[in-house]
């Protein structure tokens, strides 16, 4: 019909060419979260106070207890960087350990809280009906009771409020619930799609289906619940800490500084503001953390701007 | 009253614009995206007379909607509108916003897409025309009111005076629509654009709601633009016709000039690629290959070169204008006023003289360049199947065995009252008693307006959902007595394809998870299932390379491919097609139906084609059956059911789909239903047609209709395997 002929490619069924080289799922979330400047900033930062918090008390010369040789209520000079208490702490050996127990308590409670309430969500979800009802009055339960009135009378009843772990468990054991709401929510208009019928037409367990496809569709509500969580659990530690049945000292957490420097803002603010600057900055750093992962995890999302 | 303010309405025109209504030059418009501009409409000029009707059709992506958009002045702040649209003589791109409600309601109305959304549910009907009333008219609430019962009226609403009282939703989809039509008439506009009004409609539904369209323009003598995808909807409709492409108009003219000699690639295309009724079943349709491209990245050039069989380098530099060809085979410039020219923007339009589809789109010496391509993803196709082997034992169709049946099924979902104690109230009878006998390697398509339980009968054929009563038997086992955990193995010879590709696969699963899944969960390797990922991939038309990618990442047509060769990953014996190709572009439609024709001739399947499109059911079923308010109305094979329709609703139905053929369209003669359907919850007594029966409103006796209100017609053979359940069926010619 014509002697000249484009050099065109030959269409085909999938012209469509989205570019770039083949890389595994890994490969493409870990590039997309690099990219999320805000995240990568808190992933730093946080790293850096884990790290302080963790290895810092080998290298300082001061521990978080009383020392005779401490002088007490130094502001912040070469000997001691942050200054002393009045009882002859070290503020530096404080601050370090007390960051490490409350990140401790922090994300236990944050994954344990999360797996609970994930799971629990997704079921009750998944499931609907009747076993949608029990399930959501138990949540509700866990929901109305004042949290911070249960743990102290569970902690004040136990006498185990001692340690960091009983903390964690006994914080994590009421906090779940918030997320299985979440999660509940989400799912349900999730378990409606085609894709999760299709499953079902493949055969499908219930289970294989909430573990394969509804938990990581619902990922990102997920991840945002898990690190407020992060941040509800660092506050009720710091809360529980203040009345007296968080940790005990002569161990110490950063609610605890906040606590026993609660007269000294004006007049010894070397006490106070360590701790409370470094509990924001904790609970920034996982929320910034948190929106970065949660867009690093959606294939949708071709291009992370901030 | 209408006749007068036509002629007032015509003194008020400026003089020097003659009769042209909407004067649309070289608008383009552009929106600021992340990755660029994106030029959504490009240097579009068009005009419209009074009383006349254009019809622009085009694919999703193609810029029509957004054209009329930036005539109404609706588009949002950010985009770039260039160009200019005159609705009556006066200028509406650059004007405030305040400005062009003035023009907007009043000169210029539109007709959206959904009724559901385009009317606010927390206000009457009555009132909601009314305020398009007194929008644009200094009159009283009493007059308002009076002038929307009229309104109401001529859109062809029965007891307007009740409905003015009511609210949207007590309203059904057709009702709303007219609603929304009384609406936009209210003002007696100039120009009304309806902007797929009937897409969201059963075709019964749609036919009625265009016919109250035509109907309310005649009498306001408005001029109207018809934004479709569907070719059959403008055939029947339109005086003019313009073909959008890539943000382009790419070929306008007359309806019967574009439709019986097409000047442009892309048109001839769409034609080949639409499966029509008045067409034998032998014919492969002829799909445009690849897809629409991307106005991101657009190619220099034509817009359409890349698909087009005749593409020739000319094409891939120079981007051809929309122009006429002259009796010399030359191409001409026409002014945009002379409406009655045939304009195409196509280097080689003149050669498209008599061209017919296939010749060009799967044409032998046309373009050995597409041929190859198409040979070589054959021949990919057929090693990929020697590969999967095993199940293409076909040959011996000696026995004709059912291999699913289905007696009796019924399916009531339960009403539940609201608040702690979920009392059941009532049901919604889904599927009341249908039998149905799926043989080996056929076709059996379920037929049926939405609600009539086509979708729920598929899904508790495959036990997604328990039946209430009824048996379901698969190679003589009876899975409806199946518990889940027994129903397992046996899922993987019944599967399932979906009709929405964008919500059936997994946004956070690559391709190769979601064709590999049922393989997982049946417990097969990890290795085994990698190669036949890629085999499967092959084997439906997609670069196996592709697997690692996300849905999102493919267009409608091949996401439809990969829940194809999901289902397919199991070697199943039966497919069940849930609206498979409803979803898609008529292009891309087209490409899928032919390959689930190659593949049920090449792996032996036997397929449950779930479908509305009756003309795709007559392409590719083997046998149908027709479903009405959850009972099986008639049923017979392809032939017998197209040729002879026997039930009144079999012959309404297939009465009002759309020909894309303008002149058949016009003339062919019509058995029109009324009304909507019921509601399953309340099904009338007697025969459950009978309260939109054409029969019996107007062909039988009050003695004869007794029989119909009071006693259920049973599914009785007329001979040879055809079965219609009506009490007065007759066979009609339709064709």
């Amino acid at each position: 019909m014509s002697e000249k002929r484009a050099p065109a490619a030959p269409p085909s069924a999938d012209a469509e060419s989205v570019g770039g080289v083949e890389r595994t799922q890994l490969q493409m979330i870990l590039s997309r979260f690099l990219r999320h400047r805000a995240a990568m900033i808190s992933l730093v930062v946080l790293v850096a106070i884990i790290a302080a918090a963790f290895l810092g008390p080998f290298v300082w010369r001061w521990d978080h207890t009383v020392h005779l040789e401490i002088p007490p209520s130094v502001p912040p000079g070469a000997d001691h960087p942050l200054g002393t208490t009045t009882a002859g702490h070290d503020v530096l050996g404080q601050l370090m350990r007390g960051a490490q127990q409350t990140l401790k308590v922090a994300f236990t409670v944050s994954i344990m809280g999360t797996v609970v309430g994930s799971l629990w969500g997704a079921t009750a979800g998944y499931y609907g009906g009747r076993v949608d009802s029990l399930m959501m009055r138990v949540v509700d339960v866990f929901m109305i009771v004042p949290l911070l009135v249960m743990v102290a009378a569970i902690a004040g009843n136990a006498r185990a409020g001692t340690t960091w772990y009983a903390v964690a468990l006994i914080i994590g054991f009421f906090s779940w619930a918030q997320i299985a709401r979440v999660v509940r929510g989400v799912v349900l208009s999730l378990r409606e799609q085609e894709f999760v019928e299709a499953a079902r037409a493949a055969g499908a367990s219930p289970s294989w289906i909430i573990v394969r496809h509804l938990l990581p569709n619902a990922a990102g509500p997920i991840i945002v619940a898990a690190t407020l969580l992060i941040a509800v659990a660092i506050l009720l530690e710091a809360g529980m800490s203040f009345l007296q049945f968080g940790i005990q000292p002569p161990d110490i957490s950063l609610g605890q500084m906040i606590g026993d420097a609660r007269t000294a803002a004006s007049t010894r603010p070397w006490l106070f503001y360590p701790p409370g600057v470094l509990l924001v900055v904790i609970c920034l750093t996982i929320n910034f953390i948190g929106d970065g992962l949660r867009d690093a995890l959606d294939p949708r999302q071709s291009m992370v701007r901030r | 009253m209408t006749t007068t303010d036509h002629m007032s309405n015509e003194e008020t025109v400026p003089p020097g614009t003659g009769d042209v209504v909407l004067e649309v030059r070289d608008l383009s418009v552009t929106f600021p995206s992340d990755d660029g501009p994106l030029p959504a409409v490009r240097e579009v000029s068009y005009v419209l007379r009074r009383g006349e009707a254009l019809g622009i059709v085009g694919e999703s992506g193609s810029g029509k909607s957004v054209t009329s958009m930036a005539i109404m002045g609706l588009l949002p702040k950010n985009a770039r509108v260039e160009g200019s649209a005159k609705v009556l003589g006066q200028e509406i791109v650059g004007l405030k916003d305040a400005q062009i409600s003035k023009v907007r309601g009043n000169k210029i109305a539109m007709i959206f897409q959904d009724p559901l959304t385009s009317l606010n549910p927390v206000y009457t009907v009555g009132y909601q025309i009314a305020e398009a009333v007194l929008a644009h008219r200094k009159v009283g609430k009493k007059a308002a009111m009076a002038r929307a019962l009229e309104l109401l009226e001529l859109v062809g609403i029965p007891n307007p005076e009740q409905r003015l009282k009511q609210y949207p939703h007590e309203l059904s989809g057709g009702m709303r629509q007219r609603v929304v039509i009384a609406v936009a008439m209210a003002n007696e506009p100039d120009v009304i654009i309806a902007d797929e009004p009937t897409t969201a409609l059963d075709v019964t539904v749609q036919a009625q709601v265009l016919e109250a369209l035509e109907a309310a323009r005649k009498e306001t003598g408005a001029a109207l633009v018809l934004i479709t995808h569907d070719l059959g909807v403008v055939a029947g409709h339109v005086d003019r016709i313009g073909v959008m492409y890539g943000g382009r108009m790419v070929e306008m003219g007359p309806v019967e000039e574009v439709f019986y000699r097409p000047r442009m690639p892309y048109a001839l295309g769409l034609l080949g690629s639409l499966p029509r009724l008045d067409e034998d079943r032998s014919e492969r349709l002829t799909p445009i290959m690849g897809t629409p491209p991307s106005l991101l990245a657009l190619p220099r050039g034509c817009a359409f070169a890349p698909r087009c069989p005749m593409a020739r380098s000319v094409c891939h530099e120079e981007e051809p204008r929309l122009l006429a060809t002259d009796e010399n085979g030359e191409r001409v410039r026409v002014p945009v006023e002379d409406t009655d020219a045939h304009t195409a923007a196509c280097h080689f339009s003149e050669e498209l003289e008599n061209a017919q589809p296939t010749d060009l789109f799967k044409g032998t010496a046309v373009d050995a360049d597409t041929v190859e391509a198409v040979d070589e993803e054959e021949r990919q196709a057929e090693e990929a199947l020697a590969e999967v082997g095993g199940s293409s034992d076909t040959a011996d169709g000696s026995g004709r065995e059912a291999i699913l049946t289905v007696r009796d099924l019924v399916k009531h979902f339960p009403i539940r009252s609201k608040g702690l104690l979920k009392r059941r109230i009532g049901e919604v009878q889904a599927v009341s008693g249908i039998s149905l006998d799926l043989y080996e390697h056929e076709t059996l398509a379920l037929v049926g307006e939405s609600g009539c339980g086509k979708s729920t009968t598929a899904r508790l054929m495959l036990q997604l959902i328990k039946q209430t009563s009824g048996e379901i038997g698969y190679k003589g086992q009876a899975l409806h007595s199946m518990s889940p955990r027994q129903m397992r193995p046996l899922r993987r010879d019944l599967q399932l394809v979906f009709q929405d590709p964008f919500a059936s696969l997994d946004p956070r699963m690559t391709v190769s998870d979601i064709i590999a899944e049922p393989m997982r969960i049946h417990g097969e390797r990890n290795g085994g299932a990698k190669k036949r990922v890629r085999e499967l991939l092959e084997l439906v038309g997609l670069n196996s390379e592709h697997g690692s990618r996300y849905p999102h990442e493919f267009s409608g047509g091949q996401r439809q491919r990969i829940g194809i060769a999901r289902a397919l990953a199991l070697n199943p014996k039966v497919l069940i097609l849930d609206e498979p190709v409803s979803a898609l572009d008529v292009s891309i439609q087209a490409g899928v139906i032919n390959l689930l024709e190659d593949l049920q001739d090449d792996l032996g399947l036997s397929y449950l084609f779930v479908s509305h499109d009756l003309s795709v059911v007559k392409h590719i079923a083997d046998r149908v059956a027709v479903m009405y308010l959850g009972k099986i109305v008639e049923t017979g094979t392809t032939d017998q059911l197209f040729s002879a329709p026997a039930h009144p609703y079999t012959q309404a139905l297939i009465s009002a789909i759309p020909l894309p053929d303008p002149v058949k369209e016009r003339t062919r003669e019509r058995i029109v239903v009324t009304g909507d359907v019921p509601s399953p919850a309340n099904p009338p007594s007697g025969c459950r047609f009978r309260t939109r029966c054409p029969k019996f409103a107007d062909e039988l006796s009050e003695n004869e209709r007794v029989k119909c209100v009071e006693e259920p017609p049973e599914l009785l053979d007329r001979g040879t395997g055809h079965q219609d359940a009506c009490h007065y069926s007759r066979a009609v010619e339709l064709f």
